[in-house]
């Protein structure tokens, strides 16, 4: 059993970071979209119609990979998780069903209309059909965070004789006070996504000289919404998210922090690795005090450190938790600056020569993926043991009737076809980008790809 | 309630059924109908807006039904966990099919992609009718109500079957050769000239393989599970159902042959449903059959959850469905007509 459930969290961590690599393309980008199209309307600026389109062919093939990714998401939750469903079902069966029946009709319809239909609808009910695709995406984003949200910090349910729970309070469970920093924190992280990939085409084009028209438009839109939302991710997103932790799963902050002893002035830990045979942090770097005030506000707060939990309630994997923490805030403070000496550079208009800054953006846009996987790990490692915080251990949600090895097959399986899928998901990506957008002089109306 | 619920999945599986049916039905006579290149490109075109909702249909009755029969969901998902993985890898290869074949113009890179979906839609179909048949003929359920049906296992439905035998079998050939009578009816109506005579041609002779396999079927229940029909009898309500699909069957063949497509079309979706809301009318209120216990069957009841969780729940199905079924009709609104035609370098 003890095996069988590795190879069912694996499978489940597998897949789950898989899929998210798509959709926080999708919902970033969807906002970008809709910008464009309205500046396009506003400015009456065929250029940014054709980005539009350029972008949307890119949010197509991204869009296919998240639907073939999503749907094995939801299926796992019965086909790997059958006890969790059994025990949980009722209530995060909720927003999933609600996801499916608001979120995903009105995203694959519009995104039909939108993709087909530009002709046919004219460019303002193109553009409304723009709006309806980012709504949504962010609707389905709301949706998915609130299942979430009720994992981490469980609200409006009892549980009954069978030891199955149940709702009594839909609208605790639709506002989890968890839910909403953290809906906040994970659609921004998103957009930090979506504008550093279009800013990164942008340089790209701007270095190799072709597309110089677009590639302003692009630099200029996503170093702006990067900058934008790359602060409000860190504040004050981010340090409310902190705050819903220390608040409701003390131990996970105690974990991520690297705190091993209840201090009061806890220092916060810049640098070190967690040392799990002395319990402490090995060769640290850190800022006397400085947990405290961020947690509380106080210099001289007292924060709990691991030693006041009892270890079966530890997180399993500490250290990883506490890289994946530190990653997602290191990075986060780094597009920070990053975004910031662009806009300076701008500013000075020297943004569109200085070459070497151009390197930089066109190369930084993995990053905002592995701070969203990290921001994701840290989530979902910082619940264990829990699957169910505090109700149901992870250890008591999986599958009975599924052996290990029929887990396992699938998840070689699963990787296989996902190997292959990026291969091809990367090849098309190229191929666009390195296409570009519609040329001036050609296609000066606009095309029905119907 | 949960009646009501039942209720609601059986028609959201059914629309399920029908939308999707016709792009998988597509799928499977993709290169009957479909001779070259050209008339590919506008098989997929005429699908091509509607696939992805179709589909939706299916996640989101996923959604919705394990929202309100939870352990119903848990037990058959695990319980065919190799099956629906499969469905899963299938799905995934199939959607890609369409999608991705029109980014290349190669002809190798083309006829792999529509290879892909055309296998990929009869596989799925086939998976699609062998649960069909699984559902009807029953699962060795235990005490706890988790089970864990292997692929096959002597093809004969006992007491341990597997997922393939060879009554879940007759139901795979109900399956294919309705949802092919569907698609092609679909396409005679989105298409002209020659492709729509194909597909004309090919609806009426997949009418005959349909109506053999399922007068089979029917009677193939009576031995597996008797007490089907009982219900039946018992509620003859439900003969209702099983009317309107003899008429739909008669329906589809008499438009087809007076070459009007679009009621033929209608005929098979009324088919479609009317057999759908036979069986589920004939299971209620059983949803998974224990063929090991009759005490062990998953019904209505000991599968749902809490009775305010269902209440709340119709204050956002309801809505939401009207909402889904207006966007149904718009999309199909905006892309009515005939496709003829579709330049090179758009669309599929
Ligand atoms: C571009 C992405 C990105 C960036 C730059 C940051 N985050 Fe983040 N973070 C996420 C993307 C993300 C996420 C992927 O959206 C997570 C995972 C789960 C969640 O709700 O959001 C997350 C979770 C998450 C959590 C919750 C962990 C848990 O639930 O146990 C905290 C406390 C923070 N973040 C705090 C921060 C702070 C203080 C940042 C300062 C720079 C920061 N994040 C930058
Ligand atoms: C918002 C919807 C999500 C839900 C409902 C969800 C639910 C779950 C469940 C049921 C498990 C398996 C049980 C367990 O091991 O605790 C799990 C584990 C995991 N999830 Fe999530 N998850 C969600 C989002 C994500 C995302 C977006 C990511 C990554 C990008 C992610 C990363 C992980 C990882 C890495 C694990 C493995 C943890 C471990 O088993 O050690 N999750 N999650
Ligand atoms: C375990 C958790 C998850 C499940 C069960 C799940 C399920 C699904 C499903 C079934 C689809 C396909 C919908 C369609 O057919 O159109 C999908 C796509 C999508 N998912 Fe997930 N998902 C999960 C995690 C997440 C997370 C964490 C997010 C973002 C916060 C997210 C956002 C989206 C979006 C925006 C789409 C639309 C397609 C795309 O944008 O790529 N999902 N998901």
């Amino acid at each position: 059993m003890e095996t069988a459930l590795t190879v069912h969290r694996l499978q489940f961590a597998f897949t789950i970071t898989y899929h998210y690599l798509f959709p926080q393309l999708t919902m970033g980008l969807a906002l970008l979209i809709v910008i464009m199209k309205a500046l396009a309307l506003r400015k009456n600026d065929e250029f940014y119609h054709r980005s539009a389109r350029f972008w949307a062919k890119i949010f197509a093939i991204n869009f296919a990979m998240g639907v073939v990714t999503g749907i094995p998401m939801e299926f796992q939750f019965g086909t790997n998780w059958a006890r969790f469903s059994t025990f949980a079902g009722g209530i995060i069966g909720q927003t999933l069903a609600m996801e499916g029946v608001f979120a995903f009709f009105l995203e694959s319809s519009f995104l039909g209309l939108f993709l087909f239909g530009e002709k046919r609808l004219g460019p303002r009910g193109h553009f409304l059909a723009a709006l309806m695709v980012f709504i949504g995406s962010w609707l389905s984003g709301y949706f998915i965070i609130v299942t979430n949200a009720w994992m981490q910090h469980p609200v409006g349910y009892e549980i009954d004789a069978q030891g199955r729970v149940h709702l009594v309070d839909f609208w605790a469970f639709l506002l989890n006070p968890w839910a909403f920093w953290q809906y906040w924190h994970t659609m921004l992280g998103a957009v930090v996504t979506s504008s550093f990939v279009v800013a990164a085409v942008g340089a790209f084009y701007k270095l190799t000289g072709r597309n110089e028209i677009y590639a302003d438009r692009f630099l200029r839109l996503g170093l702006m919404t990067a900058a934008l939302a790359s602060v409000l991710v860190a504040f004050p997103t981010g340090d409310m998210q902190g705050k819903n932790v220390a608040r409701y799963q003390p131990v996970t902050l105690a974990a991520m922090e690297g705190l091993f002893e209840t201090k009061e002035g806890a220092e916060l830990i810049l640098i070190g690795q967690p040392d799990m045979e002395n319990l402490r942090i090995d060769n640290p770097i850190h800022i006397p005090k400085l947990l405290s005030f961020l947690t509380y506000h106080r210099w001289e707060a007292e924060v709990k450190g691991l030693d006041a939990f009892p270890r079966e309630d530890w997180p399993d994997n500490i250290p990883l938790l506490y890289y994946a923490y530190h990653i997602m805030v290191g990075l986060g403070t780094i597009f920070i600056a990053v975004t910031a000496l662009g806009l300076f550079l701008w500013w000075r208009k020297s943004l569109s020569h200085s070459r070497w800054y151009l390197w930089i953006l066109m190369l930084s846009f993995p990053f905002p993926y592995i701070a969203n996987t990290a921001g994701w790990l840290t989530a979902e490692l910082g619940r264990q043991p829990w699957l169910v915080y505090g109700l149901l251990r992870t250890a008591e949600g999986a599958s009975p009737e599924v052996s290990g090895g029929n887990a396992l097959f699938t998840l070689i399986g699963f990787m296989g076809i996902y190997a292959a899928l990026s291969l091809l998901f990367v090849f098309l990506v190229m191929r666009e980008v390195m296409h570009g957008p519609d040329p001036v002089q050609q296609a000066a109306i606009p095309k029905d790809r119907s | 309630m949960e009646t009501f619920w039942y209720i609601a999945l059986t028609f959201m599986l059914i629309m399920y059924v029908i939308l999707d049916g016709f792009d998988l039905g597509a799928g499977i006579i993709h290169f009957w109908a479909g001779k070259d290149e050209h008339e590919r490109r506008i098989v997929l075109n005429a699908i091509g807006p509607y696939w992805d909702g179709n589909e939706v249909w299916l996640v989101a009755a996923g959604g919705t039904l394990y929202f309100a029969f939870p352990k119903l969901y848990a037990s058959s998902f695990s319980g065919f966990y190799l099956p629906l993985i499969l469905v899963l890898w299938v799905l995934i290869l199939r959607a890609l099919g369409i999608e991705f074949r029109h980014h290349l113009r190669h002809p190798m890179w083309k006829m792999f992609w529509d290879r892909t979906f055309s296998v990929g839609s009869l596989l799925l179909v086939i998976f699609l009718g062998a649960a069909l048949g699984n559902i009807i003929r029953g699962v060795p359920l235990n005490e706890e109500g988790y089970f864990f049906v292997p692929l096959w296992t002597n093809f004969s439905p006992g007491e341990q079957p597997g997922v393939l035998d060879w009554f879940t079998l007759l139901f795979v050939a109900v399956a294919v050769s309705t949802l092919m009578v569907h698609g092609a009816n679909f396409l005679a109506f989105k298409t002209a000239g020659e492709l729509q005579h194909r597909a004309a041609r090919i609806a009426g002779r997949a009418w005959w393989a349909m109506t053999a396999s399922s007068v089979l079927a029917l009677v193939a229940v009576n031995y597996v599970r008797p007490d089907f029909w009982l219900n039946l009898g018992e509620r003859p309500a439900g003969l209702f159902f099983l009317i309107l699909s003899i008429a739909a069957w008669w329906a589809m063949a008499f438009f087809n042959r007076k070459g009007e497509h679009f009621r033929a079309f209608l005929s098979s979706s009324a088919f479609i449903a009317g057999m759908g809301a036979t069986t589920a009318w004939a299971h209620y209120p059983i949803m998974l059959y224990a063929t090991t216990d009759p005490g062990r069957h998953l019904t209505i009841y000991n599968a749902a959850s809490s009775a305010y969780g269902l209440k709340i729940g119709l204050m956002w199905w309801i809505p939401g469905m009207l909402l889904a079924c207006g966007y149904f009709a718009f999309l199909f609104y905006v892309f009515r007509g005939k496709i003829t035609s579709v330049p090179e370098d758009s669309g599929y």
